[in-house]
């Protein structure tokens, strides 16, 4: 197999780690937006409360297969890191499993157990959401610092978690302004004013103190041309935070113009946290330990894989567009029939 | 206990638990499907509340589904590493090929299949239908795969320890494989067929006796009395097939502890593992022969040619008898059933408390049928392949003594709540009727 020029084994790893990096931002953004909704769920009253639920109940499912097929893609091309991770962090994972577990089912035992238990699986369903993402952030920060132990790892891998609340809120809130009118749109525009301050000046923080703290990165990033991207970041997301600060001013602009473009600002606010993450410890994928082209599964084997998701991800990108055609516009209440 | 037992204990109880809710989605897909073609063909209203009915039952399973198996996803890298590091290049693919097929393609239409029915044409909603139905059957496919693949492996060679592929064709299509599928999508089938039954027995017994109630009662009986025998035929022929490739789980699941020829089968016995033989043993001479061999005086292999690699003889003998016995009163309640509705047009009240009865009796029978498969292929995780014990990660016990504890509090709580909704669902459901509350 010759593909460029590169022999496969040297190709294959890459491109899964380029599909396990893709399905993994694709989480954060996806599942992102909905376990955001879910941590602003109880700031609410019930009719609010079913309407934001409402706006996310067509979607979830989908977003949190993007999770399954991250973690699968890393479990079958590089097995030998995916048991290094998944072994070393094996208590906030099993956390995690947990609080999914709940806040999936909390979604249908909210609207189909008795109702005297419903503000019992809103509760579920809320506290879920929360444990999520600090489960997710705390586990990432863990990672960034190559698991290693101590005073200092675990309080970076800490403010991660909230770091990552943050950044779930400001996901949910934007999708809010998107899929929402009247008052409950006004406080999600309140919200997303809110949340990005917070999450990019925390990011900006956090990345300070992990070039610092951490000799590798600060290798990294300090030299030349990389310094430029260090540079360029937090700049270009000053100037997104500042452009959604005016723009949660002024809207809702009548016809509900630019009601889109909050939840756009946060993605590329993603976008570009996730670049300067993953930048920080390429071509590791466990940083400081592994490289990418050491931990790779038989080519063979990964061929097969890339074959069918080449194939399978135009369709997959296809009927995901139907289904967000399908419940474009405003939410509305969900039922049945 | 020690880390090794804890970790297997764990994925015992979350694989069992998981089961559960995939054999009732991947039929109660199919008919719901049919229930909306009914309806499209008919134009009767009472499909469309059959339908709406059972696809909250679907969602709210679907989503246990989907939980339980995320779980169990991340616990081959947590707590079994041995096994991706060792077949991971069969495995991997398969899983993948699972997610991307599958997954996506369920989780995605579901959405339209649950929420969109007046938002889009009546067509739409219909094919979401039918690709809900197709992906947890094309996830069944995948994961039977290779379920199949790690109990009489192909397609493979060994090279330093690690499995590779040589031909998917075989690694797909193992000797076990259609069996399997088979068996396990018609046991889906009954379990979703007695599930039916007894829920809309349960309404019949409240005073709920709408069309939808009697058609619904009927779509389940003629279903449960089609697939029951020709389940009894495909579970022979499975039998047969482990004859052949896995002769020690054959020899546990009857309790043959030496090779013979015109061995009897054992009706009821506790097999003694110490001292390797049957106590209280009462069975018919020579039967055992003439079912495994199709010959009275056939050898069969006992469980002393397996000596140390072969599985716990007690768990899989009495699983067997359990799957077995249920099957067998399936068939006898469906067709009795089938013959009450043919006679008396109404099925009498004795008859349908039978029903209820029977309400999970697909449930029991599934986790019976997958203890005698799983157990059966012990102490080999990957037969001949793969020892369990050499698969497992070095935890601390007290971490996986902690996870195991947190799993068994909560699928107690969800199993609670989920039997309780079934009920609230379908007295919900008399209520709406009551009240005159139709689709049309």
């Amino acid at each position: 197999m010759n593909v460029s020029g590169l022999e496969s084994s040297e190709f294959l790893p890459f491109a899964f780690a380029f599909l396990i990096g893709l399905s993994m931002l694709l989480y954060a953004i996806l599942d992102g937006y909905d376990l955001g909704v879910g941590i602003l769920s109880q700031s609410v009253g019930q009719e609010d409360r079913d309407r934001m639920i409402a706006s996310i109940g067509p979607f979830w499912d989908a977003n949190e297969t993007w999770l399954v097929l991250g973690v699968g893609l890393l479990l079958v091309a590089f097995p030998v890191a995916h048991g290094i991770v998944l072994g070393a962090l094996y208590l906030p994972v099993s956390l995690m499993i947990l609080a999914l577990v709940f806040r999936g089912v909390a979604f249908d035992f909210r609207k189909k157990a008795e109702p005297r238990f419903r503000p019992l699986w809103d509760r579920v369903f809320w506290m879920s959401s929360v444990v999520v993402a600090l489960c997710q952030g705390y586990m990432l920060g863990r990672f960034v610092m190559g698991f290693e132990k101590g005073l200092y790892p675990q309080a970076f891998a800490v403010s991660f978690g909230m770091l990552v609340v943050a950044g779930y809120v400001l996901m949910g809130s934007t999708w809010l302004v998107l899929k929402t009118d009247g008052e409950l749109q006004k406080l999600a525009i309140r919200w997303s004013r809110i949340a990005i301050w917070v999450m990019v000046m925390g990011a900006i923080l956090s990345s300070m103190s992990a070039v610092f703290a951490d000799t590798r990165i600060y290798d990294r990033m300090l030299a030349f041309p990389e310094l430029t991207l260090l540079i360029v970041m937090p700049v270009v997301s000053v100037i997104l935070t500042l452009l959604m600060h005016f723009l949660c001013g002024v809207l809702p602009l009548p016809d509900d113009k630019l009601s889109w473009m909050p939840f756009a600002i946060a993605v590329c606010i993603f976008v570009l946290g996730f670049v300067g993450l993953v930048y920080s410890f390429y071509p590791f994928i466990i940083p400081g330990k592994l490289q990418i082209v050491d931990a790779a599964a038989a080519p063979a084997s990964l061929m097969v894989i890339l074959a069918g998701a080449v194939l399978v991800l135009p369709f997959l990108i296809g009927y995901t567009m139907v289904a967000y055609y399908v419940f474009r516009g405003k939410a509305r209440d969900l039922s049945y029939d | 206990m020690d880390a090794f037992l804890l970790s297997r204990l764990q994925f015992a109880a979350n694989i069992s638990f998981h089961i559960l809710f995939p054999t009732i989605t991947i039929s109660l897909g199919w008919v719901l499907l049919y229930f909306k073609l009914q309806y499209r063909s008919s134009g009767n209203a009472k499909w469309m509340d059959l339908y709406f009915f059972f696809t909250k039952i679907f969602a709210l399973t679907f989503s246990l589904g989907v939980v339980t198996g995320v779980t169990m996803s991340f616990q081959f890298g947590t707590n079994w590493p041995g096994y991706m590091n060792t077949v991971g290049n069969i495995a991997g693919p398969l899983l993948a090929y699972e997610v991307l097929t599958a997954f996506f393609l369920e989780a995605t239409f579901l959405g339209i299949m649950l929420f969109a029915f007046r938002r889009v044409p009546s067509w739409l909603h219909t094919l979401a239908t039918f690709l809900v139905a197709a992906g947890t059957t094309l996830s069944a496919f995948w994961i039977l795969a290779l379920n199949s693949w790690m109990q009489t492996p192909a397609g493979f060679e060994m090279i330093d320890g690690v499995a590779h592929a040589t031909s998917w064709e075989e690694i797909v299509f193992t000797p076990s494989m259609p069996y399997r599928l088979f068996h396990t999508l018609l046991g889906s089938g009954l379990t979703v067929a007695f599930l039916m039954a007894g829920l809309l027995a349960y309404r019949w017994l409240r005073g709920d006796r709408g069309a939808d109630v009697k058609s619904g009662l009927k779509v389940s009986l003629v279903l449960a009395a089609v697939l029951a025998p020709v389940q009894a035929v495909v579970g022979d022929l499975h039998g047969i097939n482990t004859r052949d490739y896995q002769p020690a789980k054959l020899a546990a699941m009857e309790a043959h502890w030496e090779s013979m020829n015109g061995a009897p089968m054992v009706l009821f016995a506790l097999p003694d593992g110490k001292e390797r033989r049957n106590r209280m043993e009462v069975s018919v001479p020579k039967l055992g022969s003439l079912i495994v061999t199709r010959d009275p005086n056939g050898y069969i292999r006992g469980l002393n040619e397996f000596e140390g690699f072969h599985p716990p003889v007690a768990p899989v003998f009495w699983s067997f008898r359990v799957m077995v016995g249920l099957g067998t009163l399936m068939i006898l309640v469906a067709f009795a059933g089938v013959a009450l509705l043919w006679k008396r047009r109404l099925l009498p009240d004795w008859f349908i408390r039978v029903l209820m009865l029977m309400m999970f009796s697909g449930w029991i029978a599934t986790l019976a049928g997958w203890y005698v498969t799983e157990v059966g292929r012990q102490p080999w995780l990957v037969q001949g392949v793969l020892l369990t014990r050499d698969a497992v990660a070095d935890l601390p016990p007290a971490h996986v003594g902690l996870t195991l504890t947190a799993y068994l509090v909560t699928y107690a709580l969800l199993l609670a709540a989920y039997l309780a909704s079934l009920f609230y669902l379908a007295r919900r459901a008399g209520v709406a009727a009551e009240k005159g509350e139709t689709v049309s």
